[in-house]
């Protein structure tokens, strides 16, 4: 057999494995198995949460050891590694959780949500459509969507095992009794191929749509409750509704003060203590990307439209 | 303001040179080594070693002092640790009737064979400050005695048991491995070796509430504290190759035994029966308040109502680890703006709905 | 039983090709009769497909007992299994959380593990070794979570029935089993939710 030289990604790979002293992406071989097979179950039932053995993570549960989880047992040398939270790459906890698949992984890493493979996201979907090439890990923290109306697992696994859904229903009815419409305006429940409820982990309902049939894989993990679910490609993924309220996403009166975009889910900006406010998108690379590509806002506050040109945290 | 919420790696950076400079403090003052607090700091290693659920007084000690002290930081620090260990194989189980003891007490007897041992304990001390131990401990060293404790100390369970007065523990199946916590998601109900896993690792706090609550008629068991023994036990291990055990080291352990409220049936006489608490090193609060809610928590078992917290599985195994609780709790402080937002624009639209009702309420009213 | 020196050599790189493996077997299952072509073993015990040995390598360990068809045993096979993922191998396909087998001799669908209601991922996988597989064209049709439409694939060398049983499976929702299609170095999955028509304009 011939030479085989090896590609620079997976020198990188093995840089990564003997400087940080663990193994690559951390997570050691055999919770890699463990967690690989619950994934594979999760595509397989999409919409059911697979119990998996959670490991103690460096970073505390509920900071994205799920997804941290999940991202490990998938991710590979070849792969872009996109880390965003509240839609962005430059929030702290962001930035953590990339520089540790950097430093463990040796993988490369963008903001640019076009070039990645594998995205983790804490709370929103990016507002670029995403390809079948990528695959998007959500960091869950309450995985069971039934949570709120009963606490006790063993009464939530049986309502998903008979299709138990009504108090669900009856839940969201009461909402619409009260206040005339359904209240819940974040985590908002989706039913899986016509089966499973399942939660999408808190991103905004504005998000509920862009799961829909999207054309990307979607893993979901929670370390803390140690869970692991999954949506596969083009799947039906249904927001809880009734015929006489059918679901309805966010909108506001105003664009995004930076790239004026009209149709993104808008960050509210304090600028004053007397209600003065300016919009910004929260998808910092769907932002960046309009403007690059010349679009403008209305500027918003002044101290806002040259917000690049303010010192960063990094010189805090 | 932006700023603030935007961090970079240099911030975090910044941040944990900050953190570190907290953790030296004056630098006048000498440096704490890990012998000093493995030797003089022996009890919060002990509590770090059992909620870590890993017996290294070693990385125990270095953990408390990269923690600062902070002993749930340290728990933490070592679970982390510990999770990347790889696996050699299951140990025997420990022996605890062949315990080198160093503290033996029974509340259920006056004396039994090998007598009550006080050991090191602060039960009889007068809890006053001692101003003499701040200037410096010049206490002359304990006197050693010329031979240990002498062996030979039957467990009071077993005692009871000669007379068949109390239920006997049922031993597990050999074939079957033992369920791993650490490798598994708990599974509902819970067996009795997953509950005690659990309460080994559970918060002290947490445990000692619950325990507490116990006594205070939430599902009281009535608890004597038949025995409670701290001290030497051998590990041993069977390598596949030898297939035979052979002892790799020492370890100390707390161990408690209540003996709590008796049961009967048609066709079982009145027995006492049993809760149980192990720790590593010397966690006696932490063994006891472990021994009353396992005994809570064998409500099922003994048909008993579940009507408190203590007996509720689901609640105390849920909700008994700090490594979990603390951060899930402190996640909160992550940015949550985006659901915030979400929150906003949905109190905007109903307050609107609910100004235009009123007012459509006024114009009908006023025609 | 075989000596050491006769048990064929794993991954070159065990971290690294498992995970390129598993990726091609998560796209397998994410996109139903997609075709993926592996190229880490070259060297695999007879008569065990290059796939069959990869796929087993990446996701059979001491946890997962491990069924086999009795014309998939060999002593080359079994050494290299029980060396390399140290697993379990038992007698019944319903205590077996994979399962190896031929497509001319796979057993009824209904033998294996299909989980419970309540636990449906405890079924078995099953990795089945065909005379060949081809997307697209003729063969079957293939709708469910994880195609955009329809998707074509043709799979050889099966025993008559399979197709009947797989529609039964399918109605156990969410129980049932999943398929690994094999054929040498390519593989194609079907998880318990793709429906596969045989015959369609």
């Amino acid at each position: 057999m011939a030479d085989v030289i090896d590609h620079p990604s997976r020198t990188a790979a093995t840089d990564a494995r003997t400087t940080s002293g663990y193994n690559f992406a951390y997570l050691d071989e055999q919770t890699k198995r463990m967690i690989r097979r619950a994934i594979l179950k999760g595509v397989a039932v999409p919409g059911y949460q697979v119990p998996f053995g959670s490991r103690e993570m460096p970073l505390p549960y509920g900071w994205g050891t799920g997804g941290i989880q999940v991202t490990a047992a998938v991710i590979g040398p070849d792969d872009t590694l996109k880390v965003i939270d509240q839609g962005a790459d430059d929030t702290t906890n962001a930035v953590n959780i990339r520089s540790f698949f950097a430093k463990t992984a040796g993988v490369a890493t963008t903001d640019r949500t076009v070039e990645a493979t594998v995205i983790q996201t804490r709370h929103r979907i990016p507002e670029t459509p995403l390809s079948e090439n990528q695959i998007l890990v959500y960091q869950v923290p309450i995985p069971e969507p039934l949570r709120w109306l009963e606490p006790r697992e063993t009464e939530t696994r049986k309502m998903h095992a008979l299709e138990e859904y009504g108090a669900m229903h009856v839940s969201l009815y009461e909402d619409i009794a009260k206040y005339g419409r359904i209240t819940k305006s974040y985590n908002y429940p989706v039913r899986v191929n016509g089966r499973y409820v399942m939660s999408p982990s808190p991103i905004p309902k504005f998000d509920n749509p862009k799961m829909d049939r999207m054309a990307a894989l979607q893993l979901f993990g929670a370390g803390r409750e140690k869970r692991i679910y999954a949506v596969p490609p083009y799947t039906k993924v249904k927001s809880l509704d009734f015929e006489d309220h059918p679901f309805t996403i966010e909108s506001w009166e105003q664009s995004c003060s930076l790239c004026g975009a009209g149709d993104s889910y808008l960050d509210e900006v304090v600028t004053d203590d007397k209600g003065g406010k300016m919009y910004v998108c929260s998808d910092s690379d769907f932002c960046e990307q309009r403007r690059a590509a010349g679009h403008v806002g209305d500027g918003g506050d002044s101290a806002y439209a040259t917000r690049d040109k303010i010192p960063s945290g990094d010189e805090q | 303001m932006y700023v603030a919420v935007k961090g970079g790696e240099k911030a975090i950076a910044n941040s944990q040179k900050l953190l570190a400079e907290e953790r030296r403090g004056n630098h006048k003052v000498p440096e704490l080594s890990l012998d000093q607090i493995r030797e003089q700091m022996s009890l919060a290693v002990d509590r770090v070693m059992t909620e870590g659920s890993l017996y290294d007084p070693e990385l125990a000690a270095l953990a408390i002092k990269q923690a600062r002290g902070d002993l749930q930081e340290a728990i933490f620090l070592l679970r982390a640790y510990r999770t990347t260990l790889p696996r050699f194989g299951d140990g025997e189980p420990i022996d605890t009737a062949e315990m080198a003891v160093r503290r033996r007490i029974s509340a259920t007897y006056k004396d039994l064979p090998g007598g009550q041992v006080l050991g090191p304990s602060f039960d009889y001390t007068h809890r006053l400050l001692d101003f003499a131990l701040a200037a410096g401990d010049n206490r002359p060293a304990a006197e050693i005695a010329e031979a240990p404790v002498e062996g030979g100390m039957p467990r009071v369970t077993e005692i009871l048991n000669y007379e068949g007065l109390i239920e006997t523990e049922q031993p597990g199946n050999d074939s079957e491995p033992v369920f791993d916590l650490t490798r598994n998601s708990p599974r509902y109900p819970a067996e009795r070796a997953a509950r005690l896993q659990n309460l080994a690792r559970g918060d002290e706090g947490f445990i000692l509430a619950l325990g507490y609550s116990t006594q205070r008629g939430y599902g009281n068991n009535h608890p004597f504290a038949g025995e409670i023994r701290m001290g030497e036990v051998a590990v041993e291990f069977s390598p596949e190759e030898l297939g035979f055990p052979i002892e790799i080291g020492e370890i100390t352990v707390t161990e408690c035994q209540m003996i709590n409220q008796f049961k009967g049936s048609a066709s079982q006489p009145p027995q006492f029966t049993q809760g149980y608490g192990l720790t590593f090193g010397h966690c006696e609060r932490k063994a006891m308040s472990m021994a009353l809610v396992d005994r809570a928590l064998r409500a099922r078992e003994f048909d008993e109502p579940i009507d408190a917290p203590a007996q509720d599985e689901e609640f105390v195994l849920a909700h008994s680890d700090n490594v979990e609780a603390s951060g899930f709790v402190q996640h909160l402080k992550l940015p949550h703006y985006v659901d915030f937002q979400a929150e906003l624009v949905t109190v905007r639209a109903l307050r609107k709905a609910f100004e235009e009702s009123v007012s459509d309420n006024v114009s009908d009213a006023a025609e | 039983m075989a000596v050491m020196t006769d048990i064929k050599p794993g991954f070159r790189d065990p971290v690294l090709d498992s995970q390129a493996v598993f990726r091609a077997v998560l796209d397998a299952m994410a996109r139903p009769g997609k075709l993926h072509s592996l190229s880490v073993l070259d060297d695999v015990p007879a008569p065990l497909d290059a796939a069959t040995a990869a796929v087993c390598l990446t996701l059979v360990d001491q946890d997962t007992p491990l069924w086999i068809g009795a014309d998939l045993r060999s002593q080359g096979a079994e050494a290299f299994l029980k060396f390399h993922c140290g697993c379990p191998i038992v007698d019944d396909p319903a205590k077996a959380a994979f399962a190896l087998t031929s497509a001319a001799k796979l057993p009824g669908l209904d033998g294996f593990a299909i989980g419970d209601d309540s636990y449906p991922e405890t079924s078995t996988t099953v990795i089945v070794q065909t005379g060949g597989l081809a997307e697209g064209g003729e063969g079957l049709t293939l709708r469910g979570p994880g195609i955009a439409d329809t998707h074509r694939l043709a799979v050889s060398g099966l025993r008559t029935g399979v197709w009947r049983e797989w529609t039964e499976n399918g109605v156990l929702f969410p129980c049932g089993i999943d398929l690994i299609l094999v054929h040498g170095a390519t593989l194609a999955a079907l998880p318990r939710t793709t429906t596969v028509t045989e015959q369609e304009g």
